[in-house]
Order: structure tokens, then C-alpha cells, then sequence
């Protein structure tokens, strides 16, 4: 039963990455008692199983997921969002509106217009049917305030750190509110405009160095000393 | 160029080109080269230059065309006209939509199809500079195009071709070999599974000549995917080693 591969190694599509009693995880498949790696990434071992963390992706829903999307259209009883997956997802009115839609009272471009950007949970999602969103949860619905920004949906992980302390850290220091959408979108939301654009170019620099270790404490770092500077700034 | 030479290999059994008959052309591969597609791929194989661009998984437009079971993979082979000695057309002859169906169906076995349905993923071929080879070049560079993209796949599939000229069985044909030869045959192969997703024949050859062309051809697929794999991780490359530096 050998494995392959070294921890952390590179892996491309179609490389073996192990024989015999491995179970395949993440980005890998089994075929004749053999492990083979499905997406360019990053192999590892968890017990028995072979996962790939995958360096190239992109989003697909999954019921429970928060995500940040674009309405696209009003139609007849709801919109159709984008929400940067394979699929449009849906909208319905009566779950904005909180009370059963009536066509002939409710003019739903008044409630949200394209071009419209909401917070939304995936309600549901199989794959015989487009991902329905709910706005019927605190905290979701239409952004009125706050600037977005965009990453790789796999670097999200990254982004919240070791069971959150990236993105608290990040909360703390730039005194602004995050939200993370699943799908790779981010709103920041802070007093005034400089705060979001420190806490947005602190998100970009983990992006950018997403693959290395120790980011939190740079990014702690980076963070205190954009501040010191920017205080300089306005003392002079 | 135009005159046909008489004889393709010399008396010391060197091709035109000067490459022994079990020899390849050289070939330069690069990845992730378009920012505005999801994957991309650039491939010079001898004198080929093709560029190989992968959109997707995205919905399908028009709607109808799309599958409730599964993806469906569309494919644009295109030669520009100043590809070849003599203009062509931009508009899509009968041979360039015979070959985008042929890369499709050569590169569709290796992508789970299965995982993401009504969806569509759309590859497009432009071919800037040809000199025979160019079904097979493309297929080594949509493929990589598609892993590029993130795209789930069985396997990287590598393409090649040999065939016949002078009477002698020779590796990765140019164009006078190719059209002046007396056969063709090329091949793509997903090499971890020893599966062949494209085999054609054009020419004639006798049963045991077949069988050395399509072993000479799977061999020169081996060498190509050691190139494909190297210039899909140089992509990567740098991650990896920062890592390390790191730990």
C-alpha cells in the first residue's frame, strides 16, 4: 500500500498518488484500488485518506453557503442572481417580502433592481435545479453601504484563518465589519472610506500570499504600520 | 517550397528537417497565458504556434443546447489566415469543423462530465502558425487549457502522430512529410490510464507497419506529457518553493 507523494507536494491531474487501502478526499478519485489526483494542487495525507488542495477552482453552491451576488433581472415573482457560480441562482419575492406576494400591490424593482448587490444564504440546491437563495436570516440582504472585493473562492479559507483569527484580527484593527461571501466575494463595511481601504488592502496582500505561513502576524504587522503612516499623514 | 522533393529521407537516414526518424520536434509549452479566459494554454511544437483558451463551467448559452445530466464541452479548432503560405479563409472550413470535433471527443473522456450539469465549457483553438501536427498540438494545449481552468479531469491528454514516408515509419510528421508521406496516424493518449481517446488513419499502411507507427506514437506521447506536466507545475512552481523557504 505505498503512497506516491511527498506532503505538500505539487501535484498535476491523472498523477497516482497512491495504491490500495487509501480512501480518495478532496479533488482526488479512486479507480481500480488506485488513487488519482483530479485538479492541479497540493496532496495530502489524512489518515487514510488522499486530499488535493486544489490551487486552481471555482465556486459551486452548497446548501448553507452565505455568498455576495448581482441581481440580474426582475421577473415575474422574484430575480435571478449571480452569484459568480456555473449557475444563476433564484430570488424568490414572497421570501423577501416576508408576507405572500401579490403581482397586482407589489412592485418588486422597488424592493431590488438590477444591479442590486445582496447578501443571501443558498437555501437549496440539487442538481436538477438553479440554487435558490433566502435573504430571511439577520445579517442577509441588500448591501446599502461598503465596498467589494473580489478573490479565488479557494483562497476564502485563507482569508477567515485558524478558526477565525485572521479575519477578527483584521476586524479589530481596521475597525470596519466584514462579510465573507462563499463564493469569493467580500464586502467591507467601516466608518469611512479609509478604513475600508486599509482592511481591503490587507485582503489583497493575503491573496497575494495566501500559500505562505506566519500571515497572520505579517499581516498584523502591515496593518499597524499603514496605520502609523496614515496617522503621520494627517499630522502634517 | 512548393516543388515536391523526391526524396524525404536522406542516405544516411535523416529527414528533410534533419531529425532522425524516431526523433521529435522540439516543443515549448506554456501555461495560464490569457488573463481574460479561466485557463489558457500557448504550445510551440517544431514550427506550430497555437494558442488554446478554456471558459467555464458556465451556463449554457443557447439554453436548449444544454444537458440535464451533464456538461457539455464545446470546442472551436481555428486557423488564422496568415497560418499558412497561402491565405485562408477565415471562415470555418469543412476540415476545421471536423477537427473541433475531433478534440472534443479526444478530450471528453477526460473530464468528469457528470459533476457539473446544464452547465457548458467552451474551448477555443486559434491556430497562428502551422506546419502539420496541428490536431495534435492543439489537443496537448486545450487540455492543458482545462486543468488550468480547475477544471476536475480523469487525466491530462497528450497527443501525437506518426505515420509513413519513404517506406520508413516516422515519428511527429511536419507538413511536406505529411502531405508527400504516404500515411498519418496520429494518436492521444491519457498516459496514467494507458487509454487512447483519438486514433486516426490517413494513407495506407500494412498491419505490422500500423502497429510500429501506433507504438512510435505512443512514445513520442510520453515525451510530450513530461513537457506538459513540467510547464502545468512551472506555473505553480513559485507557490511551492515559498512554501518551503516558509516551513
Amino acid at each position: 500500500m505505498p503512497t506516491y507523494f511527498e506532503k505538500k507536494q505539487l501535484v498535476t491531474p491523472g498523477e497516482l498518488l497512491a495504491e490500495g487501502d487509501y480512501l480518495a478526499g478532496n479533488n482526488t478519485y479512486a479507480e481500480d484500488n488506485k488513487i488519482y489526483a483530479q485538479r492541479i494542487g497540493l496532496a495530502d495525507l489524512d489518515n487514510k485518506k488522499v486530499n488535493v488542495v486544489a490551487l486552481r477552482s471555482f465556486y459551486f453552491p452548497k446548501v448553507g453557503d452565505v455568498v455576495i451576488g448581482t441581481v440580474l433581472e426582475v421577473g415575474f415573482s422574484g430575480w435571478t442572481v449571480d452569484i459568480k457560480a456555473p449557475y444563476t441562482a433564484l430570488l424568490r419575492a414572497s421570501d423577501v417580502l416576508s408576507r405572500p406576494f401579490k403581482p397586482q400591490n407589489d412592485e418588486l424593482s422597488q424592493v431590488l433592481n438590477g444591479g442590486d448587490l445582496i447578501v443571501a444564504k443558498i437555501a437549496s440546491y440539487d442538481r436538477a435545479h438553479d440554487p435558490q437563495l433566502t435573504v430571511g436570516e439577520p445579517g442577509l440582504g441588500k448591501i446599502t453601504r461598503g465596498q467589494i472585493i473580489k478573490v479565488t473562492p479557494s483562497k476564502i479559507p485563507r482569508v477567515i484563518g485558524r478558526k477565525g483569527s485572521m479575519i477578527s484580527m483584521i476586524k479589530q484593527e481596521t475597525g470596519c465589519q466584514i462579510i465573507l461571501g462563499l463564493n469569493g466575494v467580500i464586502l467591507v463595511t467601516g466608518k469611512n472610506p479609509e478604513d475600508e481601504e486599509l482592511a481591503m488592502s490587507a485582503i489583497q496582500k493575503i491573496e497575494e500570499e495566501s500559500h505562505t505561513s506566519g500571515l497572520t502576524d505579517r499581516i498584523t504587522h502591515f496593518l499597524k504600520e499603514e496605520k502609523t503612516k496614515r496617522e503621520e499623514n494627517k499630522n502634517e | 517550397m512548393n516543388e515536391k522533393p523526391e526524396k524525404l529521407i536522406n542516405k544516411k537516414g535523416l529527414r528533410l528537417d534533419g531529425r532522425k526518424p524516431d526523433e521529435l520536434r522540439p516543443v515549448k509549452i506554456e501555461v495560464g497565458i490569457l488573463s481574460n479566459a479561466d485557463g489558457s494554454a500557448y504550445i510551440e511544437h517544431g514550427k506550430n504556434k497555437i494558442l488554446a483558451a478554456a471558459f467555464g463551467p458556465r451556463e449554457m448559452h443557447p439554453k436548449h443546447l444544454s444537458l440535464p445530466d451533464r456538461m457539455v464541452l464545446r470546442c472551436r479548432y481555428h486557423m488564422a489566415p496568415f497560418s499558412v503560405e497561402e491565405r485562408k479563409s477565415p471562415a470555418p472550413s469543412r476540415r476545421e469543423i471536423e477537427l473541433s470535433k475531433v478534440i472534443r471527443e479526444s478530450l471528453e473522456p477526460s473530464v468528469f462530465v457528470e459533476y457539473y450539469p446544464r452547465t457548458g465549457v467552451d474551448i477555443f483553438i486559434e491556430v497562428l502558425q502551422a506546419d502539420g501536427g496541428t490536431r495534435c498540438a492543439s489537443i496537448t494545449a486545450a487540455s492543458l487549457a482545462l486543468a488550468d481552468a480547475g477544471i476536475p479531469m480523469r487525466d491530462l491528454v497528450v497527443a501525437c502522430a506518426a505515420g509513413k514516408v519513404d517506406d520508413t515509419v516516422v515519428l511527429d510528421l511536419f507538413d511536406t512529410e505529411d502531405k508527400v508521406g504516404s500515411a498519418d496516424v496520429p494518436l492521444a493518449l491519457m498516459p496514467n490510464l494507458n487509454a487512447v481517446t483519438l486514433l486516426q488513419m490517413d494513407g495506407i499502411l500494412k498491419p505490422e507497419e500500423f502497429e510500429k507507427a501506433v507504438n512510435l506514437a505512443i512514445e513520442g506521447c510520453q515525451k510530450i506529457y513530461a513537457l506538459q506536466k513540467e510547464a502545468l507545475k512551472t506555473k505553480y512552481m513559485l507557490i511551492e518553493q515559498e512554501e518551503e523557504v516558509e516551513e
